[in-house]
């Protein structure tokens, strides 16, 4: 029987998010190839939430895991590899995993397929995987042992994971030879955001579509009109357009509006974690093929600049009836 | 200091798509290329870095003959002298052996910091970058959205999820991999442009860098490629733009109800 090992990344002792739902794709594998399914925390002891189905939970814990680096992460994932043997390492395709997960495939030479949409069984497993920002998926395969697989957030559902009660195994590691290259400070937010948009309840939010400073006011009067918070894609903000307490996605805000009426904006995963969960998804973009349409309810097709300002009049025309 | 940036030259972002009929990769004939957005943030971080610290700055890509343009466009932005990994077999490398190639360069030119962008826009792998560290045994720090030179040493601000930060400092050398918006990419001016002309721009094979071709066997193969079943029914809206918008705004008043 081959094994699965599945890292559960813990943010202050709680499992993130990511790292269940990759669990959760854990469990499908499992039992699609036979194998077992082992959890694996860098912690003394497992959280109680982790009352789901697998065949064991490994506990590792050393004072250097006490805070997160790569070097010690590394050390202590390939030391349990090499006692485990497995035939599989899956993690939640969180920031913390790209830190360190290209570092181990490259010390142990295994191959990493990162930020993976999900899989599909045969003889061998394929891995499916976006490319091209989400405008295209590919699937992959490798060839014989083991394989270091990341799950991008939202390939598989937290809410879905079979609960059980593994046992729990803690596992030796020793990494008092390891040299810690980097010295990391506590985590900080910059400012306390002005703008609150995971309270908004309609977001008009602008993407690169936009392509001038300028011309930011149509949108800002779309939103006026429609009495919504403005939001952005990351470009925006990183061309000085807009604060950074308007980016929506995975290094901004999390937003759950009953509207989300997204202009010029093509939709990378690293936004639609931020806004997909919205009621309504309106997309306008001049791009057919912007994966911003995968999660759109209404699409428009078209220049923006065609729409916008006939949408901001048609929008108090209809407020003011 | 001397700074290598790694850039990869990528289709750029409002490129339409049509994928091959093999669906081995997209058509690349009617496609307008560019510098992978991030890696442009990690030249001009370089170029800042040497301003204000002086040293060199070298700009190094590997790919097919049409990414030479991303050198030169970097050469014309103030780097010193370019990189050209350039061979038919590093075609179908697989990350793993990009590092590997990267590395057999970068073991000789013993450069103080190595930048490149956090991820490509075509492959998104992020991979890369850290796999190289790995194999230089150099320190790394992922998502740099700041830099501060120390005394024989670096400060940088990383980005986490969710809009939090904190403070690495890592000793040099050292490879980063830089997060778009740290600072604001340059264009190159026409004395730039014409100062490019003379500088080196260097082309290694496989055979300069002595790579056995064994060590590069890629460990994942890419199968196909495709567009996306879209798993949601989204209602496009057609016609002139007046129809469009009166349909919106009914469909949002009448159907979502969120008017």
């Amino acid at each position: 029987m081959g094994k699965i090992l599945a890292f559960i990344q813990l943010d202050d002792g709680q499992p993130n998010r990511n790292a269940l739902e990759a669990l959760q794709g854990g469990q499908q594998l499992a039992a699609d190839m036979g194998h077992q399914l082992i959890g694996v925390v860098f912690s003394a002891s497992s959280p109680q939430q982790l009352q789901f189905k697998m065949d064991q939970i490994i506990t590792a814990a050393a004072p250097e895991l006490e805070l997160y680096s790569a070097d010690t992460y590394v050390a202590a994932m390939a030391q349990i590899i090499a006692a485990e043997q497995p035939d599989l390492l899956i993690a939640g395709h969180t920031y913390q995993a790209r830190d360190w997960l290209p570092r181990l495939a490259a010390q142990i030479s295994r191959p990493l397929i990162s930020d993976c949409i999900g899989f599909q069984k045969g003889a061998q497993i394929t891995w499916v995987r976006q490319v091209f920002q989400g405008k295209v998926h590919a699937d992959v395969t490798t060839g014989e042992g083991l394989d270091i697989v990341s799950f991008q957030a939202g390939a598989f559902r937290h809410d879905r994971l079979e609960s059980g009660s593994p046992a729990i195994r803690s596992q030796e590691v020793d990494l008092s030879a390891v040299e810690v290259q980097v010295r990391a400070g506590e985590p900080f937010q910059d400012t306390r955001s002005a703008v609150d948009l995971s309270r908004a309840e309609r977001i008009v939010a602008v993407g690169r579509g936009i392509g001038d400073e300028e011309k930011l006011a149509l949108v800002r009067e779309l939103a006026e009109a429609l009495g919504a918070e403005l939001g952005s894609s990351r470009p925006v903000v990183d061309y000085g357009w807009l604060s950074h307490d308007r980016q929506v996605g995975s290094s901004g805000q999390t937003v759950a509006a009953k509207l989300y009426l997204a202009v010029g904006i093509s939709g990378a995963i690293q936004h639609q974690v931020g806004m997909k969960n919205c009621g309504c998804i309106v997309a306008i973009n001049k791009d057919a093929n912007a994966p911003i349409f995968e999660i759109a309810d209404y699409g428009i097709v078209a220049d923006l600049f065609e729409i916008v300002p006939r949408l901001t009049a048609a929008i108090k025309e209809h407020r003011s009836a | 200091m001397k700074i290598c940036v790694l850039i990869k030259q990528v289709p750029d972002s409002g490129s339409v798509l049509r994928i091959r009929d093999d669906e081995s990769w997209v058509e690349e004939d009617k496609l307008v290329f560019t510098a992978n957005e991030s890696d442009s943030y990690a030249l001009e971080e370089a170029l800042l870095l040497k301003e204000a610290h002086g040293g060199e700055v070298i700009a190094c890509t590997l790919g097919p003959e049409r990414s030479r343009q991303v050198l030169k466009d970097a050469l014309s932005k103030g780097a010193d002298r370019a990189i050209f990994l350039h061979d038919e077999s590093f075609n179908n490398l697989d990350c793993n052996g990009l590092a590997k190639v990267f590395a057999k360069v970068l073991e000789k030119e013993r450069c103080d910091l190595i930048l490149c962008g956090l991820q490509a826009d075509d492959t998104g792998e992020a991979a890369v970058g850290p796999m190289l560290a790995q194999e230089l045994h150099l320190p790394h720090v992922t998502m740099v959205v700041q830099t501060e030179l120390l005394d024989g040493g670096l400060k940088v601000k990383q980005e986490l999820e969710g809009g939090w930060f904190r403070q690495v400092e890592t000793s040099l050398p050292a490879l980063l991999t830089i997060q778009s918006g740290i600072n604001k990419p340059r264009y190159a001016s026409l004395r730039g442009i014409m100062a490019m002309k003379k500088k080196e721009l260097r082309e290694l094979s496989a055979t300069d860098l002595g790579v056995p071709a064994t060590e590069l066997a890629p460990m994942q193969t890419l199968k196909r490629i495709y567009v996306p079943v879209k798993t949601k029914e989204t209602v496009y809206l057609e016609g002139a733009p007046e129809e469009v918008v009166a349909q919106l705004v009914d469909k949002l008043a009448n159907e979502a109800k969120v008017l």
